[in-house]
C-alpha cells in the first residue's frame, strides 16, 4: 500500500508518532491501555443507535454499544481500545459511529478488518484505526501498548492488571497511508480544514 | 497511475479503473494507487446534510466550490413530528435558502431515486452521496460511493476527495431469472454467499445476460444492496437501456462508448446462473442470513413493509400488485407501502396499481425513508415482519425483539396474502391476467 501511495503525492514523509508506545498507563496504574474485546461484525447501529441519532454526538455517545455491553459507556475511560472481531464498523454511512469512540476517548480500534465507509469516516473524525490480523489473540481486560507509526500492538498486562515484564505478545498491524496518520493526529479533517482556512483568511 | 508511451498498448482496465482515471485526471489508474478525484456531484440528505454541515462550513467561513454541482434531498425526518426533527428539516430548508443551492428535492422521496429521476447522474461521472447507499448511482455507470459528513465537508469547500483504486469482483450472472425471482434475490444470495463484508470495500461489477436483461429499477437494486456486499461502488455498465432511461430523465448528451471494463481487465471473476436462483430471504439480523425462502419455516408474519430506497421502485410496486391483485391480505396482516418517490407514486397511480393494492388492504404511506431508518413509528414489540428493504440488524426497524425478514416485494407480498412467508411462485402464474386467480 505504501508504495503507491508516495506516488500519489498526497503524502508527506513525517516521523511524529500517534501514541509513543511506551509509558502508556492506565488511571489505576497499571501499565498499558485497557481493551474492550468486541465480537466480530460490529455494525453502526450498535456503535450509534438509530434511536439517538437525532441528537447531538454527546448523547448518542452514551448509547454507544448498549445493545452489547449496556454499561460500555459509563465504565469506559479515555486512552482504552477496542479490540475487536473482523468487520468492526459495517453498516451505514453515519460518522456519529466512529465520533460515539472518539467521545468516550477511545485511543484506537484494533480489528483485523474494518467496514470501508466506518475507515473513511473514523480519521476524519479523529479516530485512529489499527487493521491486525491477529487481533482476535487479545482478550478482554488486558493491557495494551501500541506505536501506529510503527504498526505494532504489544500485550503489556494480563486481565488482572499483572505486568508482563515485556514478554506479552506483539502483533504487526497494516502500515497506514501518512496522510491518514496526519489526519488523525490534527484530530480529524474538520480540524485541518479550520488550520488551513483560518492560515488563508489571515494571510 | 501510469501514462503509456507512445506505441505502447494501453493496459487493461474494469470500468473501476476507467472511471477513477478519468477523475483524476490520469491516463490509467491501477487497483491499489491512491489518487484525488474532482467530484462531479455531492449529494446529501437532511440528516446527513445542513445539520451538520451548516455549523460546520459557517465555522470555516468556506464557500461550497460549485453550487450546480450539489443536491440535497428532504427525505429522512419529513414527516416525523416530533420537535427535532421539524427542527432538522427547518434547518435543511432554510439553508438551502440561504445558500441558494439550485437543486433541491424536498419531500419528492429517497435521494437515492428522486436524484437520477431528475437526470443528475451520467454514465462517466464520479459522484459522491451522504448516505451508505449512495452506491445505487452506479447502476448508471458513474463511480458513486458513499461518504461520512466530514468527508462531505471536505467534498464541499475543495470539490476533490481521495480515493484507493479498488479491485474489481466481476459478477456475471449467465440465463434469465425466472418469473417471480428478482434483482433483489440476486443480492441476497451473493450477501449470503460472500457476507456482509465480502465485498472488502472493493468495486463490484455486476455483468452476464442476466443483468443485461434487467430493468434500471431493477439494476438500482443490484447497485443499491452492494453496500450489504461491503463494496465502495456498485457498477452497471451503461447500455442503451441506461441510456433510454436517462433520456426519460431528461439527461441527454450520452457517452456510453468508453464505460465499460476491457476484457482482460484485472479483478476476480465469480459465475452465477440466473436461471436456477430460487426467491430468497434473509432471516432477522442481518442480511447475510440469506436462503432460498422454500427452505425456512413457513413463518406467521404480522407485518408486510414495501418500502424503501432498495425496494419500494416502479418495478417493486409492479411486483407486488402482480402477486396482490384482486386478492385480499391475509386477516392477520398489516402491508404497508411507501412508494420510494412521488414520481413513482404518480406512475403507479396512473397504472392503476395503487388501486389494486389498497384494494388488497394495502396501507399507502409517504414517500419518504420512513421505517427504514427507523425514523417513522418504529414496529412493534415480538412482531415478525417481512420487508422488500435492504438491512435488518438488532434495532433498527423497532425494539430488539423486532423480528425482520428481507426479500424481494414478490415474496413480501406473497407472504401478506397467506399470513406467513410463502415462495411467490406459490401464487404466481406466469401469463395469466391479473386478478383471473
Amino acid at each position: 500500500m505504501t508504495a503507491p501511495l508516495a506516488r500519489s503525492g498526497l503524502l508527506q514523509r513525517g516521523r511524529r508518532s500517534v501514541d509513543s508506545g511506551s509509558g502508556q498507563r492506565g488511571s489505576d496504574g497499571t501499565p498499558g491501555r485497557r481493551v474492550w474485546r468486541l465480537p466480530a461484525d460490529i455494525d453502526t447501529d450498535v456503535l450509534a443507535p438509530v434511536m439517538w441519532m437525532k441528537y447531538s454526538a454527546e448523547v448518542v455517545a452514551q448509547h454507544c454499544l448498549e445493545a452489547l455491553r449496556p454499561q460500555f459507556a459509563l465504565e469506559v475511560r479515555a486512552g482504552d481500545v477496542i479490540v475487536a472481531g473482523p468487520n468492526f464498523g459495517i453498516g451505514s454511512s453515519r460518522e456519529q459511529a466512529a465520533a460515539a469512540l472518539v467521545h468516550l476517548g477511545i485511543a484506537a480500534v484494533i480489528a483485523p478488518s474494518f467496514g470501508g465507509l466506518f475507515f473513511r469516516n473514523a480519521f476524519n473524525v479523529g479516530l485512529l484505526l489499527l487493521t491486525c490480523r491477529d487481533a482476535e489473540a487479545l482478550g478482554d481486560g488486558e493491557r495494551i501498548e501500541f506505536d501506529a507509526q510503527e504498526g505494532v500492538v504489544r500485550c503489556v498486562a494480563d486481565a488482572h492488571g499483572r505486568d508482563l515484564q515485556g514478554r506479552g505478545a506483539l502483533f504487526d498491524c497494516e502500515p497506514l497511508p501518512p496522510f491518514l496518520l496526519e489526519r488523525v493526529q490534527a484530530g480529524g479533517l474538520l480540524a485541518q480544514l479550520k488550520r488551513r482556512f483560518q492560515a488563508t483568511a489571515s494571510r | 497511475m501510469t501514462t503509456p508511451l507512445p506505441g505502447q498498448p494501453a493496459p487493461a482496465q474494469s470500468l473501476a479503473q476507467k472511471l477513477i482515471a478519468h477523475a483524476s485526471g490520469h491516463g490509467a489508474v491501477r487497483p491499489g494507487d491512491v489518487v484525488t478525484c474532482r467530484v462531479d456531484l455531492a449529494m446529501f440528505h437532511d440528516s446527513s446534510g445542513p445539520r451538520r454541515l451548516k455549523a460546520m462550513l459557517d465555522e470555516l467561513r468556506a464557500p461550497i466550490w460549485d453550487r450546480e454541482r450539489v443536491v440535497l434531498v428532504i427525505d429522512h425526518h419529513v414527516h416525523a413530528s416530533d420537535d427535532e426533527s421539524r427542527r432538522i428539516v427547518r434547518v435543511a430548508r432554510e439553508w438551502a435558502r440561504e445558500q441558494a443551492l439550485p437543486h433541491v428535492y424536498d419531500n419528492q422521496g429517497i435521494c437515492h431515486i428522486v436524484v437520477p429521476q431528475h437526470g443528475h447522474i451520467r454514465p462517466g461521472m464520479f459522484c459522491v452521496g451522504g448516505d451508505s447507499h449512495a452506491c445505487t448511482g452506479g447502476a448508471f455507470g458513474a463511480y458513486m460511493f458513499a461518504v461520512g459528513t466530514t468527508e462531505m465537508l471536505g467534498v464541499l469547500v475543495d470539490g476533490s476527495i481521495w480515493v484507493r483504486v479498488p479491485h474489481t469482483l466481476f459478477m456475471r450472472w449467465s440465463g434469465r431469472l425466472a418469473f417471480g425471482v428478482t434483482a433483489k434475490d440476486m443480492m441476497l444470495s451473493m450477501i449470503g454467499r460472500f457476507g456482509m463484508n465480502g465485498a472488502q470495500y472493493q468495486a463490484v461489477e455486476y455483468c452476464g445476460e442476466a443483468v443485461s436483461a434487467l430493468s434500471m429499477g431493477e439494476r438500482m437494486t443490484l447497485a443499491n444492496m452492494s453496500a450489504e456486499l461491503g463494496a465502495q461502488v456498485g457498477l452497471v455498465a451503461p447500455d442503451d437501456e441506461t441510456r433510454s432511461w436517462l433520456w426519460q430523465a431528461g439527461a441527454r448528451d450520452i457517452d456510453l462508448a468508453p464505460w465499460s471494463s476491457d476484457e482482460d481487465a484485472p479483478g476476480t471473476r465469480h459465475n452465477f446462473d440466473a436461471s436456477t436462483l430460487a426467491p430468497q430471504i434473509a432471516l432477522p439480523g442481518s442480511p447475510a442470513h440469506a436462503r432460498d425462502v422454500a427452505d425456512i419455516e413457513p413463518t406467521p408474519v404480522q407485518l408486510a413493509y414495501i418500502g424503501a430506497c432498495t425496494g419500494a421502485k416502479l418495478d417493486d410496486l409492479r411486483a407486488a400488485a402482480r402477486v396482490l391483485a384482486g386478492y385480499r391480505v391475509h386477516a392477520s396482516v398489516r402491508l404497508l407501502v411507501a412508494p420510494a418517490s412521488l414520481r413513482e407514486r404518480d406512475v403507479a397511480q396512473r397504472e392503476g396499481i395503487l388501486r389494486r393494492l389498497e384494494e388488497a388492504g394495502a396501507e399507502i404511506l409517504p414517500s419518504a425513508c420512513g421505517l427504514c431508518a427507523g425514523y417513522g413509528a418504529a414496529l412493534p414489540d415480538n412482531s415478525t415482519t417481512i420487508a422488500s428493504v435492504a438491512r435488518n440488524f438488532k434495532g433498527r426497524m423497532g425494539p430488539d425483539s423486532a423480528q425482520v425478514f428481507l426479500a424481494s416485494p414478490y415474496t413480501v407480498a406473497a407472504s401478506a396474502l397467506r399470513g406467513r412467508i410463502t415462495d411467490p411462485r406459490e401464487v404466481l402464474w406466469d401469463g395469466e391476467p391479473e386478478g383471473a386467480r
